[in-house]
């Protein structure tokens, strides 16, 4: 934490007002944002280097699956893997969905709403996958689960732990009972990287909630949380109106989990990294000597 | 909820207008027979082509019917020396999942399955077949002693989903049901899972990942409800029955894409219109299932199920060149 208030004094002030005499309205929608949550008045740059914590209130952003991984990595050692799996409209779904997805492709620069391969961090060599909640919700559909397995069994052939982040907002409704199965394969393949003796480390970001919360993002040897995700089964609306009443607030936030004993850290976004890293280390105790990359 | 679906009242109006016929016809004043023959003609043809045509929707209703034969009726049934066992061990018993020891053909098995009650009081007692974590992990205990005792597991499927409530959630629904896959994929027992009414997501899931997954032919399951897809998916609930049609829930679509192993046929109309005839058939389906997974050794059984589940997923693997254009 205490080098990330370093950068942020070395930046200088976070929060400026943006002039509006001086700034024509292209170049303040171009250069400035608000935070989601106490609407302080950001330059963009500012949040990016943040890695989209708000500097006033602490607020964590959504940030794409990239900047996730440049946050989790060492620079350049990143190799994409099953990049070339696409969804297909199994159930016949039509053209509107054909057509987000190929929406999707372009605005978040993937193929699917899971990002996997592998790289290193701080040296040390993991298999990774990163969902992005802009591509159809995070949802879970054949190429995610696809994309999960052979993540995991690639982490068992060459020895690597694994680390996946989560953000979905459970299966993907258009492939209809395929992903609802997508639970029981992704799990399988947990089982097996637990067989395997290696780490399996899981990190929920918001929101993590239904098919994916209750599949491969809880089963974690270590689930790690960002403050204030959203995470649960079924989402508050259903509940609301289930019960017939207001949910109590913080209902359902990764603190509320922390306390109920489902995670094991909360940690904020701009200690990620070395809490990763560190737990890596102590779980890979056994294996450092060994542990040589085969791939 | 009404015992009738609405695609059935021609036919019962139908059937309703031959009996009348044939009581004025015994009454010997006029014959009648030609008609009535041409009707009973007609409500075959009838029947047939309602039946034969039934959509997801009209599944649905039927795999929701109040009088459809529930796990208890199945357990009552077709097993011998059924025993309930109650409790997670951890906090409390979830009426919602019934679970114990039981019998079929000489063979002691674990047994559990959703509950629903068939009236409104006995819906509210058993949550309508909703179960909370502690239903999950009642499950979850009962597989581990299935596995301490080489005890085959067999396991009924029939809920609208896992239980939406704030307890429910606080107690790590999420975590519950996560658990029981994970530990299903790892048993070392075989495991017969059979739909017999509703399959309700990930709160049927949680207790469906069986070696051999059957799925009596009205049964429907799906990845949400259709209520829940038609709000998602058009922000309208009245849509429920397009996405009934648009889920691919039915059995038939099921077994074409891979996901159930078997279909098993229903009476005419629906399980509960001949229930013995229903719980034959299920107790013949699961007796053979049985027999053939306990030639399996358990490492077999591990390694088959992951096999069974590693393939089901439907996408393309697209050439290097297609990704750069």
């Amino acid at each position: 934490m205490a080098r990330f208030l370093d950068k942020l004094r070395k930046q200088g002030p976070k929060v400026a007002r943006p002039n509006k005499k001086v700034l024509s309205v292209a170049q303040t929608e171009a250069n400035w944002t608000k935070c989601a949550s106490c609407a302080a008045v950001l330059r963009k740059k500012t949040l990016e280097d943040a890695l989209g914590v708000c500097p006033e209130c602490a607020h964590h952003h959504k940030i794409t699956a990239w900047q996730r991984l440049e946050m989790l990595s060492d620079p350049d050692t990143f190799e994409e893997w099953d990049r070339n799996l696409l969804s297909q409209d199994p159930l016949g779904f039509g053209q509107e969905y054909l057509e987000k997805l190929a929406k999707d492709r372009t605005k978040t620069k993937l193929t699917d709403a899971v990002l996997t391969g592998r790289c290193t961090l701080d040296g040390r060599p993991m298999a990774i996958g990163i969902m992005e909640f802009r591509f159809r919700g995070g949802s879970m559909g054949s190429v995610v689960g696809e994309r999960i397995n052979r993540l995991l069994e690639r982490a068992i052939e060459k020895r690597l732990p694994a680390v996946v982040v989560t953000s979905s907002g459970g299966a993907r409704m258009q492939e209809g009972m395929l992903s609802l199965m997508q639970m029981a394969r992704t799990s399988a393949a947990v089982r097996r990287i637990n067989e395997a003796g290696l780490p399996y480390i899981t990190i929920l970001t918001d929101p993590t909630t239904a098919g994916v919360a209750a599949s491969f993002a809880s089963l974690g040897d270590v689930v790690l949380a960002e403050p204030k995700a959203i995470i649960g089964f079924s989402g508050a609306r259903v509940i609301e109106q289930t019960i017939r009443q207001k949910l109590p607030p913080g209902f359902q936030t990764s603190e509320f989990y922390l306390e109920k004993g489902f995670i094991d850290r909360v940690v904020p976004r701009p200690e990620m990294r070395q809490t990763l890293s560190t737990i890596l280390s102590l779980l890979c105790g056994g294996h450092l000597k060994n542990a040589k990359d085969k791939g | 909820m009404s015992t009738i679906l609405e695609v059935e009242k021609p036919l019962l109006e139908l059937e309703h207008k031959i009996r009348e016929l044939r009581e004025v016809d015994l009454t010997g004043q006029v014959d009648l027979s030609a008609e009535i023959r041409q009707l009973e003609r007609k409500a075959k043809l009838l029947k047939a082509s309602i039946y034969g045509n039934l959509s997801g929707w009209d599944r649905v209703q039927i795999a929701r019917h109040a009088q459809r034969p529930t796990t208890i009726d199945y357990l009552e049934n077709i097993f011998t020396d059924f025993t309930e066992l109650h409790g997670d061990r951890l906090l409390g018993d979830d009426p919602a999942i019934v679970a114990g020891l039981a019998r079929v053909e000489n063979r002691a098995c674990v047994v559990f399955g959703h509950q629903k009650g068939k009236e409104t009081k006995e819906n509210l007692a058993r949550n309508f077949g909703m179960p909370n974590p502690e239903g999950f992990r009642k499950a979850c205990r009962l597989m581990r002693m299935a596995e301490r005792f080489g005890l085959p597991i067999v396991s009924f499927i029939d809920t609208p989903g896992a239980y939406p409530g704030i307890v429910a959630e606080e107690r790590g629904q999420f975590e519950a049901i996560a658990s029981s896959i994970l530990l299903m994929t790892g048993i070392k027992v075989p495991i017969v899972t059979v739909v017999i009414g509703e399959g309700g997501s990930g709160g049927a899931l949680g207790i469906a990942v069986g070696d051999r997954v059957l799925m009596l032919e009205n049964s429907v399951y799906s990845v949400i409800s259709p209520e829940g897809c038609a709000t998602i998916l058009w922000r309208d609930v009245t849509k429920a029955k397009q996405a009934a049609n648009s889920l691919g829930l039915t059995s038939e679509k099921l077994k074409e894409l891979g996901l159930v192993d078997h279909i098993l046929p229903e009476p005419l109309g629906g399980a509960h219109r001949d229930t013995a005839e229903t719980f034959q058939t299920v107790k013949k389906a699961i007796t053979t299932n049985l027999n053939d997974l306990s030639r399996q050794s358990p490492t077999e059984l591990i390694e088959n199920r992951y096999q069974k589940y590693r393939v089901m997923g439907r996408f393309r693997e697209a050439s290097p060149n297609e990704l750069e254009s």
